[in-house]
């Protein structure tokens, strides 16, 4: 029974960390399904794929910032190919068995492990950049408003849990190798692993039993570290790891000025010009004009905010942030998601969640809204095509629609527009009047 | 006189209905400082005998400004007057010199019956230089163009307004934050029609900094709204004797080389 102990505890570790992360899954899925069923992207499958290609697998847009963009995809590959690794590591637990890879690629093995953990190294060399850009060159659009707190903690727990990870590969590996070095009996000869060598030194002085308890304790770091890592991430920022492709995949190619249709008001209008009749107009019942909480946006709009990471490059090309208005594009993506968030919650305390709180006012204000010059920078800027103009419209519209109470110079020139057909107060006589007018 | 502008209902009732309907907006119609753009665009479309007409008193606003304000009614209310007028006189091709009312009638109409086919008058006036119909003189002078973001972000169009420019052998200077990455000069979704949120700074300052350190000697745009940020920017500057803001089609209207003088 007791050499199945290890493989046991492995199992229920296993099981119980794949249970955690579904059922979170669930609820993630569940809430980015409160939103409209609405669907916003007329892509082919083609240009759908192209985007997941080169925006999620190819990160073509992170590459207008050259340095973050190499250190974040070596990040990338190292987490990815490591991820092989862990394979093993899962096998090994599961079947109690040891480096079982060794036996299968057999004399390859050590150049592949080699390779890893050459990766693992780059990896610590990008977080310790990244740590370092965060808080110590204090790069701009991380030390924003809506980044303070939790925002900030999260980002930086990140980091630290990547570097935790892979110091936990490389000392598995050093305590292995020493293993090997004096033939202990269950640690097979590998053939030198490329960088974890150079510290079997510091492990000279341990004995057997020590160094056993060294790569085994270094082996559980790392597979409990990487099963929560998985269970953290879908509690934090960093969801873009797995949403940036479906992300990619649903955004939208056409020209970033259309904004989104209101076919109800279409029909409303038609109804009122007598051209359709109420019968048709009926089949969609209409909650609301616009969107005053997050299940009046679409499902596309709440996987956008799941999607985003705060990078913040956004907010760093926003005309109104840069000019000091209140208004970010990242904290509208950031609210959208907690109120998301808080949404679920209430719903899963059998709660009514529309009582207290609406994602407008109590999360994002007009005044943030009402700055928005939609001139897309955001969008643009967005690495996987996330869109809070789109957000801000659309709240902009239930304001307007559903409350009359958009800013006083607006109403104005509704007004304008009503009765001269043009914003500003000329009469329609003039119009023309330039064609007699002098050069 | 622009006496030559004339409205495509009289030239229907003559007989002879206009291949391209000149669209001037709001802003070419009323603003004093863009009505000189209109005149401009018209200069050229009555030296090159292009077969053209307007809308004239029937005109209305294309509804951007109520629908990026949030008044979804309003905008398709206007858009379906405009679509009807539009439809009644059979046109099929568009020019005009506003980013806004260009995006959305080329955009948005579509999905309420509007389709036409759409032309900035920057890629209006590049086809007419690429097709060599322009005799153009040369301009040594300091340029620096600024973007729309109607046009350029919204529309991916960077290099027609810039072809216009180069046709004159000037020197363009780009700001710091040109095309993709330019900055808005302020005025767009419904910005222009009411004052600015509380900040540090506005953002046509911002926008009119960068381009004043260029070191151009006039700062071109392609946007009624764009132009005038542009120039409230360098008055605030008190840079008015220094730097011209200028639309692309006043300059190349003030440097063709009139066929009579050939």
């Amino acid at each position: 029974m007791i050499e199945y102990l290890e493989q046991t505890v492995f199992i229920t570790v296993f099981l119980f960390f794949g249970f955690l992360i579904y059922r979170r899954c669930k609820t993630i899925y569940r809430n980015i399904l409160l939103g409209k069923k609405e669907y916003n992207s007329f892509n082919s499958k083609n240009e759908k794929m192209k985007n997941v290609l080169l925006l999620a697998l190819g990160q073509k847009k992170m590459f207008k910032k050259i340095i973050p963009a190499i250190l974040h995809l070596l990040i990338y590959i190292g987490f990815i190919l490591i991820n092989i690794e862990v394979l093993e590591i899962i096998i090994d637990g599961v079947f109690g068995t040891h480096r079982v890879f060794a036996s299968i690629f057999n004399g390859s093995y050590h150049y592949i492990i080699s390779f890893f953990e050459f990766l693992a190294l780059l990896v610590i060399i990008s977080c310790v950049f990244f740590l370092t850009r965060r808080n110590i060159l204090k790069i701009d659009r991380f030390q924003k408003v809506e980044l303070f707190g939790w925002p900030n903690l999260d980002a930086n727990i990140i980091l630290i849990a990547e570097i935790i990870l892979m110091v936990a590969i490389l000392t598995m590996n050093a305590a292995d190798l020493s293993l090997q070095n004096i033939n202990s009996t269950n640690y097979t000869k590998t053939g030198l692993f490329m960088f974890s060598n150079y510290l079997t030194p510091l492990l000279s002085d341990y004995g057997e039993s020590k160094l056993i308890f060294i790569e085994r304790s270094a082996w559980w770091i790392h597979i409990i570290g990487i099963f929560s890592f998985a269970l953290y991430v879908t509690y934090s920022k960093h969801l873009h790891i797995f949403l940036a492709f479906p992300n990619t995949y649903y955004s939208n190619n056409d020209p970033l000025g259309k904004m989104k249709e209101m076919p109800e008001i279409t029909s409303e209008i038609n109804l009122m010009l007598g051209l359709s009749n109420s019968d048709e107009a009926k089949g969609s019942v209409i909650n609301r004009f616009g969107a005053k909480d997050i299940n009046d946006l679409s499902w596309k709009n709440l996987l956008d905010a799941y999607s985003c990471t705060e990078c913040g490059r956004c907010t760093e090309e926003c005309p109104a942030n840069l000019t000091g208005k209140i208004l970010s594009p990242r904290k509208i993506m950031m609210d959208t998601r907690d109120r998301a968030e808080e949404y679920g919650k209430i719903l899963d305390q059998n709660g009514n969640p529309e009582i207290k709180n609406f994602l407008l006012d109590s999360y994002i204000t007009r005044e943030e809204i009402n700055a928005c010059t939609s001139c897309n920078a955001c969008t643009e800027a967005c690495p996987i095509n996330i869109n809070p103009l789109e957000i801000i419209l659309e709240l902009r519209r239930y304001v307007a629609l559903e409350e009359s109470k958009a800013p006083n110079e607006w109403n104005m020139m509704f007004q304008n527009i009503e009765t001269n057909f043009s914003p500003w107060k000329f009469p329609i006589e003039d119009r023309f009047k330039w064609n007699k007018e002098n050069e | 006189m622009n006496s030559k502008t004339i409205s495509i209902k009289e030239l229907i009732e003559s007989g002879n209905p206009p291949e391209i309907l000149f669209w001037i907006g709001c802003a070419g119609s009323y603003d004093e400082r863009y009505k000189k753009v209109t005149k401009s665009f018209v200069k050229i479309l009555n030296e090159l005998n292009i077969n053209y007409g307007v809308l004239g008193k029937e005109e209305g606003c294309t509804g951007d400004p109520a629908r990026r304000a949030g008044n979804e009614y309003l905008f398709q209310m206007q858009a379906i007057n405009n679509i009807n007028l539009l439809n009644t006189y059979n046109v099929k091709r568009i020019v005009t010199a506003c980013p806004h009312c260009f995006n959305t009638i080329k955009n948005e109409y579509p999905a309420l019956g509007g389709e036409y086919e759409v032309q900035h008058h920057s890629e209006f006036l590049e086809e007419l230089i690429n097709d060599g119909k322009i005799q153009i003189k040369k301009l040594k002078e300091k340029i620096t163009y600024h973007d729309s973001c109607y046009l350029g972000r919204a529309n991916n169009i960077y290099s027609a307004p810039r072809k216009v420019i180069d046709s004159l052998k000037s020197d363009l200077i780009e700001m710091k934050r040109n095309k993709q990455n330019g900055l808005c000069c302020g005025a767009g979704g419904a910005q222009m029609f009411k004052e600015a949120e509380d900040g540090k700074k506005s953002i046509n300052i911002e926008r009119i900094e960068e381009a004043i350190d260029t070191g151009a000697t006039t700062i071109a745009s392609a946007c009624p709204f764009c132009l005038t940020m542009m120039s409230d920017g360098i008055k605030e500057k008190n840079q008015e004797e220094n730097i011209r803001t200028k639309d692309i089609v006043e300059i190349l209207a003030e440097n063709i080389k009139s066929k009579k003088q050939n």
